[in-house]
């Protein structure tokens, strides 16, 4: 996995580069600062010499000290320069193939989860990038160039650090391996605990009413004891491949400091080699000290880089763009959908099986069918959200499959079940339908949709913010809103869901002119629940289980038709207002101002 | 400073611990700092040629402050986890007992997923105070104190330096950090929400979106989000980096001018020669001690704005209030009356009120029906009737006594509610159930989830009652969640029934099919049946015609369509489906 992120690095190359040789540098400056320190000290200590003589090295002294610093600053800046681009890359590819991946695959996973990947999981790949991998090289080459720098001063103490150097990590490894797993898994539990009492939190009102929430407060804090003990076994082991670390780095420092002094008592060694040496002994093992401290921040970024590989690597549902493209030419068009299959990823059962079809220019047919029979699988199909296991939809005898997804999607208007308005005025939430469009035909596709008198109600009217940040409309406000921007899209095949459910039968009759106008000089797909609409179409379709059981025109359909399509009509025709939340949160039973 | 001090009593009940962690932390600083200065000068006395066994003791010392500080350190972070660990649990069990008075509280579950859940990551973030910002701060204190203990032995000249330099660190450079970086915090809190909002916005709407062919509006936008949040974070990078190499530079610096101090004094043998390296390697090493302040600060501005939002959430005076002396509530056996007289309701004053002059009663063994559109104020009348909020004006009674002077749990225990949406615990099937009656034996429950029809849904899991559900397990469909609840109703097997809205996320035919199992818990159960969905209403004694928070009609359901109201009118409206003409 590692590898994988190596690979998307190249947008960071050269600052992360920088960042090492900054590293580097910084190296060397200590090196220089440390040699001038054991120089002063000498000339003063051992020489006796005064303030004046040491002047010079002093000053270079205080320039080195200046460098050093300075290279720090500019080694965090360059860091984070090199994570930043990293996170911007692998952020907008992400979301440009959950784009592709389509509604097909996001409405199988929770929204939630995937903008907190995007947003928050890729910004912890900043210590993975900015700190972990610059230090996995340097620990690697400033302990050399510190050997290789002490080696001419004194062969022993290079060779005894050369040797010790590579035993401290090893050691580290070998506890560790050994306490990773464990840690994991408390880890896990941590979380586990989070969620058990965001959980009980949420629960609040149910525990109340069931009269348990007391008792929960005495388990809250017999889950926290519990854990606590679990945890502080497993840390036991965790923390004591820092402190080998600790103890392993302190006692060589220690042991080099006593071999000095003994080859000092022997003049073995100068004072002032012998000084310089102690002083860069610790700065030998701190690279890896370093890499230690890190790799925890670290490992946790790349735990969420797992996830976001296996979204890039989730196949795409649409096939590949066709190198030429062609365009139908402007007219009704008819769609023909023969021996159409889908099978869901993952799942035994087709969706839909060998759906044949007709949808005849500029008519109205309506799907109906029980949740879970097919119809939003066909609708996908019919949008190219998807591409279909076997089986071809043409339209005016061109497969749409010759056409890229984008542009086939120009000549289709769908009308959602659920519109999403998207933060912006609602003059732009219309808009959307055609950018091009003046501010007349917008007003014009509002009052169409019957959409107006509700706007000009809104404190601002069109230029009105809303969406998830902005005004919240209900769900039947925003229906009307998607009724306008089919309207203003004005395309020949239109595809409504579901087009009045969140409406009260009022606001209902009220739009029924215009959605016929808008479903006239059209092929139209309208998939219903509502007898009402229904009573308008050409034809009626039935889909169950993923075929078609009965097709025919209105009048010709024969009482057990009836009776299936009542089955699937929906009774509750008081007023659906409660139901006009325009998001669907899961929240309590209690929530609703009701 | 006020929600510090009530910060800092949350970790008085662990002072001793905190007292031992502080001395293992100084330990441990100080065998660090022992040790390069024993080790200077075991350099430069072994240069000056003295006998082997002079410089025993500080090779002895060298040898063994390794494994001083390595245990020291080693004991001092368990103990400290320990004690964030213990803080945590406090801090979790303070929250819900200031809490749970207070739920269902408007605000708190209103906009609930997003506050919640910034709640409980804020009591998180807590435990932290301690290890990430008291702890740090009292060492730094304490090194700094023995440093300046140590040098005062060369010279207090030397000392006062020393401490001046510590603290120009230790203080000076998280405040220059925190006023440079002033509003940056906010700025990238901002950037971060505005690039969520985006990415969420895109993901939710992505049948919008590709409909209607906007994908590359959408790349855009992100990317213009994800541009400007680069912005500050670039800016903070550099006031970062400005700060690490503040520190380090202050930490040469001091030894820099300790040293060109200290050589005048070697010249006149103030201090003797064998101490220059020593001085030198002390101030280096003590500046361990403050290196871990800067982000201690930033931590404690965090802490604090989180705990300023626990406080005011916990804080929040709780709607209702159980009497000093609660009453126990008298079993009947003759059963219970729940009977609103004249009661008003407003959440909050100056609002219009929710419920206006309501009263009705609900007898023994009766089913009486609240319907009307929607906004009318009819689960409120549950919440009032649960005792969650009291009325304005007005009261409900039980048994002809006004419910407020009992005892609240044995209140709620005559109620049994199924409501709109049921929440299932990150818990076992089985668990879930337990919830209504701790006691039940596998009898009754086997014969509650008969009754609610889940026999067969329970059979197919593999694991049974004991498979997890919730959040985080088996996600259960919307019909599978209320038969839950009609479940725990059986379970519970209360007196009083209360459906609010049961049905009502239900698509027609889930609806359908829960309508037996309905149908049974309400058989001979006094019922309080709220919908707005007008099934079975030639079963109830009475209904009541809620409009805007008043009863506009009453009456049985052959007599209110006999007045060609509101009901009629609501009536026709829904049967109008079903006409084939």
């Amino acid at each position: 996995m590692h590898k994988k992120l190596l690979a998307y690095i190249k947008a960071s190359r050269s600052m992360l580069a920088l960042t090492i040789v900054l590293g580097m540098l910084g190296a060397i400056a200590t090196i220089a600062q440390i040699a001038l320190l054991s120089e002063i000290v000498n000339a003063v200590f051992l020489l006796h010499r005064g303030l004046a003589q040491v002047l010079v090295p002093l000053a270079l002294l205080m320039g080195a000290l200046t460098l050093r610093a300075s290279l720090l600053w500019g080694r965090e800046v360059t860091a984070q320069r090199a994570a930043i681009r990293l996170k911007s890359s692998l952020r907008e590819r992400v979301f440009a193939h959950l784009l592709q991946l389509g509604p097909a695959w996001s409405s199988g996973e929770r929204t939630g989860e995937l903008a907190a990947v995007i947003s928050e999981g890729i910004e912890r790949l900043d210590a993975y990038i900015g700190r972990y991998l610059p230090q996995l090289v340097l620990s690697v080459v400033v302990p050399l160039l510190i050997i290789v720098v002490i080696l001419p001063v004194d062969w022993f103490s290079a060779v005894l650090l050369l040797f010790t150097g590579p035993v401290i990590p090893l050691l580290m490894a070998l506890v560790g391996s050994n306490t990773s797993k464990r840690t994991r898994a408390q880890w896990a539990t941590l979380s586990l605990m989070s969620a058990h009492f965001l959980d009980v939190m949420q629960g609040l009102t149910t525990l109340k009413v069931f009269g348990r929430s007391q008792a929960q407060q005495e388990r809250i804090a017999l889950i926290s004891d519990r854990f606590r003990d679990k945890t502080l076994q497993v840390l036991r082991y965790a923390f004591l491949s820092g402190a080998v670390l600790e103890f392993m780095t302190l006692t060589a420092i220690g042991v080099i400091a006593t071999m000095l002094g003994v080859r000092l008592l022997n003049n073995g060694i100068s004072f002032d080699s012998a000084f310089f040496i102690l002083l860069l002994t610790p700065e030998f093992y701190r690279p890896l000290q370093e890499l230690g401290v890190q790799r925890h921040a670290a490992m946790e970024g790349a735990a969420s880089a797992k996830r976001i590989f296996e979204i890039l690597e989730t196949p795409l549902a649409t096939g590949v763009e066709p190198a030429v493209e062609e365009s139908f030419p402007t007219g009704p068009i008819t769609i023909d959908i023969s021996a159409l299959s889908y099978t869901y990823p993952r799942k035994e059962q087709p969706a839909l099986d060998g759906v044949s079809l007709q949808l005849a220019a500029n008519t109205c047919t309506a799907l109906v069918g029980r949740s879970g029979a097919g119809k939003s699988t066909l609708v996908n199909l019919l949008m190219r959200f998807m591409d279909a296991t076997s089986g071809t939809i043409r339209a005016n005898g061109v497969p749409i499959t010759a056409l890229s997804p984008h542009r086939w999607r120009e000549y289709v208007a769908l009308v959602p079940q659920r519109p999403y308005l998207f933060y912006g005025t609602v003059r732009e939430n219309i808009r959307l339908a055609r950018p091009e469009a003046s501010d007349d035909e917008v007003t014009h596709a509002a009052t169409l949709a019957g959409v107006t008198a509700l706007i000009d109600e809104l404190p601002r009217g069109f230029d009105t913010q809303v969406g998830e940040q902005g005004m919240q409309l209900s769900a039947g406000q925003a229906q009307r809103v998607a009724i306008a921007r089919a309207i203003l899209k004005n395309t020949p095949i239109l595809i409504l869901d579901e087009p009045t459910s969140c409406l009260d039968p009022d606001s209902e009759a009220r739009i029924r002119q215009s959605l016929t106008s808008l479903m006239r000089d059209r092929t139209v797909l309208v998939i219903a629940h509502r007898y009402n609409t229904i009573a308008q179409a050409d034809r009626i379709v039935v889909l169950e289980d993923g075929r078609i059981v009965e097709a025919d025109t209105r009048d010709a359909l024969t009482l057990s038709a009836h009776a299936r399509l009542l089955g699937t009509v929906s009774t509750s025709e008081v007023s659906e207002g409660s139901i006009e939340r325009h998001t669907a949160p899961h929240s309590s039973a209690y929530a609703s101002a009701d | 400073m006020k929600t510090f001090t009530r910060l800092l009593a949350f970790l008085s009940p662990l002072r001793w611990r905190i007292a031992l962690a502080i001395l293992l932390g100084s330990v441990m600083l100080v065998s660090s700092i022992s040790l390069f200065g024993m080790a200077a000068y075991l350099i430069a006395a072994a240069a000056l040629g003295p006998l082997l066994v002079l410089l025993s003791i500080p090779i002895y010392l060298v040898q063994t402050m390794g494994i001083v500080r390595a245990t020291s350190r080693y004991v001092e972070r368990l103990v400290s986890h320990n004690t964030t660990l213990r803080l945590l649990a406090h801090l979790r069990v303070w929250a819900y007992k200031r809490i749970e008075p207070q739920a269902p509280a408007h605000l708190l579950v209103h906009r609930s997923g997003d506050l919640l859940a910034r709640l409980v990551a804020d009591i998180e973030d807590l435990q932290n105070v301690y290890l990430r910002v008291v702890s740090p701060m009292v060492v730094a204190l304490v090194i700094s104190l023995f440093t300046f203990g140590i040098f005062s032995i060369f010279s207090p000249e030397l000392a006062w330096v020393a401490l001046a330099f510590l603290a120009t660190a230790g203080l000076g450079v998280p405040c220059l950090s925190a006023w440079l970086s002033r509003g940056l915090g906010k700025q990238q809190v901002a950037a971060r929400a505005a690039l969520n909002t985006q990415v969420v916005d895109g993901l939710q709407g992505i049948q919008d979106v590709l409909a209607f062919g906007r994908s590359q509006a959408q790349l855009e936008g992100l990317a213009a989000c994800d541009r400007a949040l680069g912005r500050v974070q670039r800016r903070m990078a550099t006031i970062t980096g400005l700060q690490s190499a503040l520190g380090d530079l202050l930490m040469n610096t001091a030894m820099w001018v300790l040293i060109i101090l200290a050589i005048p004094m070697v010249a006149t043998r103030y201090i003797d020669g064998v101490y220059l390296g020593v001085i030198g390697l002390l101030i280096l090493a003590s500046f361990e001690a403050v290196q871990p302040l800067a982000p201690a600060f930033q931590g404690l501005g965090h802490s604090l704005t989180a705990a300023e939002r626990v406080f005011a959430v916990a804080d929040a005076p709780p709607p209702v209030v159980e009497s000093d002396t609660p009453q126990p509530v008298q079993v009947n056996p003759g059963g219970y009356t729940l009977s609103f007289e004249q009661v008003h309701f407003t959440y909050l004053p100056g609002e219009r009120e929710v419920l206006s002059d309501i009263s009705f009663e609900l007898r023994q063994g009766l089913r009486v029906a609240i319907v009307g559109p929607s906004g009318a104020g009819k689960s409120t009348l549950v919440r009032l009737a649960l005792r969650f909020r009291d009325p304005t004006s007005g009261i409900i009674c039980l048994n002809g006594q006004d419910i407020r002077p009992y005892n609240l749990r044995e209140l709620r225990e005559l109620v049994g509610v199924v409501a709109q949406d049921t929440y299932i615990f990150n818990d076992t099937l089985r668990a879930n159930l337990l919830l209504a009656r701790p006691q039940a034996g596998e009898a009754e429950i086997e014969a509650a989830v008969e009754q609610a029809q889940l026999t067969e849904f329970v059979r197919q899991l593999p694991q049974g009652l004991k498979t997890r559900v919730g959040e985080l397990g088996l996600q259960m469909s919307g019909g599978e969640r209320q038969r839950l609840a009609i479940a725990r109703a059986f379970l519970k097997n209360a007196p009083i029934l209360m459906l609010d809205e049961a049905t009502a996320n239900l698509d027609a035919l889930t609806e359908r099919a829960l309508l037996d199992a309905l149908d049974e818990l309400t058989l001979g159960r006094t019922t309080l049946h709220i919908t707005h969905r007008l099934l079975g209403m030639e079963r109830m004694h009475e209904i009541l015609v809620l409009e805007r928070g008043s009863i506009v009609e009453r009456g049985t359901h052959e007599e209110l369509l006999a007045v060609e109201g509101l009901y009629r009118q609501l009536f026709d409206v829904q049967q109008g489906v079903l006409t084939l003409s």
